[in-house]
């Protein structure tokens, strides 16, 4: 059990080129596999506006990467972002706990909806065109009430 | 924003010393009239607060870069919490400004 579930985000300097970008990837993924982990996704946000000013830049290239593997990975990988100048922020965030809890909350409202939906003697799924819909317009209500008469 | 209109009305009643009279009778036939709020989160049952996702934490982010108190958005307390850390997170790699002046 010693496999967690990491998400790193770092930015790079906003004027750094293709070849840069894919630099930076390359060390993290060597720390990554020396450390017994794996890259699972990689995702290039692209430049993006920063919040706040960092040193000289305002903008920055933002680059998430899901990774798993144990926990003192991080402490590795953390130390060896700090020194390479071309980072300009990271952050490391363990997800595997929350994503369990979000997953298992869901789960439980779905169970509990269709439940409850099965007691009521209806479909265990909700139907299209059920229910307050979240579109109303007057045109659609309209029509629903066409034929009824009242 | 809403919250803040509701406020404005309360305390309008309160100060009235030479306000018209049909203010005054409006204000004691329902005094302190508040909107019901409701946590955002609950209600459009969003479980994953999560850091990244700038649009649905920037409504909680007023424009001088405080996180908004639970007293004014109304969101519950365990959302609270979350969107706090989330908020944090966000702040760390500069998607959300830690002040603004």
């Amino acid at each position: 059990m010693s496999e967690r579930q990491y998400e790193l985000v770092y930015i790079l300097p906003p004027d750094s080129t293709e070849q840069q970008v894919a630099e930076i990837h390359e060390q993290v993924d060597s720390v990554v596999s020396r450390m017994n982990g794996k890259i699972e996704k990689t995702d290039n946000w692209g430049r993006r506006k920063l919040a706040y000013e960092i040193g000289p830049h305002k903008e920055g290239v933002y680059v998430l990467e899901v990774i798993n593997g144990p926990g003192d990975l991080t402490k590795e990988l953390d130390r060896r972002l700090k020194v390479l100048d071309q980072v300009v922020r990271h952050i490391i965030v363990r997800v595997d706990q929350e994503k369990q809890v979000v997953d298992r909350t869901r789960g439980k409202r779905q169970a509990n909806s269709e439940r409850r939906r099965v007691k009521r003697g209806l479909p265990p799924q909700r139907q299209p065109g059920e229910g307050r819909s979240s579109v109303e317009t007057d045109d659609l209500d309209d029509d629903r009430y066409e034929g009824v008469e009242v | 924003m809403p919250f803040g209109q509701g406020r404005s009305g309360g305390g309008r009643g309160g100060r009235g010393g030479d306000k018209k009279t049909g203010d005054k009778q409006q204000a004691q036939r329902r005094p302190m009239f508040r909107r019901r709020k409701v946590c955002k989160f609950c209600a459009d049952k969003i479980d994953d607060i999560n850091y990244k996702d700038v649009k649905l934490i920037s409504p909680f982010v007023p424009e001088r870069g405080k996180i908004l108190p639970r007293r004014i958005s109304g969101t519950c307390a365990m959302h609270q919490r979350k969107l706090q850390t989330a908020i944090k997170r966000a702040r760390q790699i500069a998607l959300i400004p830690y002040v603004t002046d």
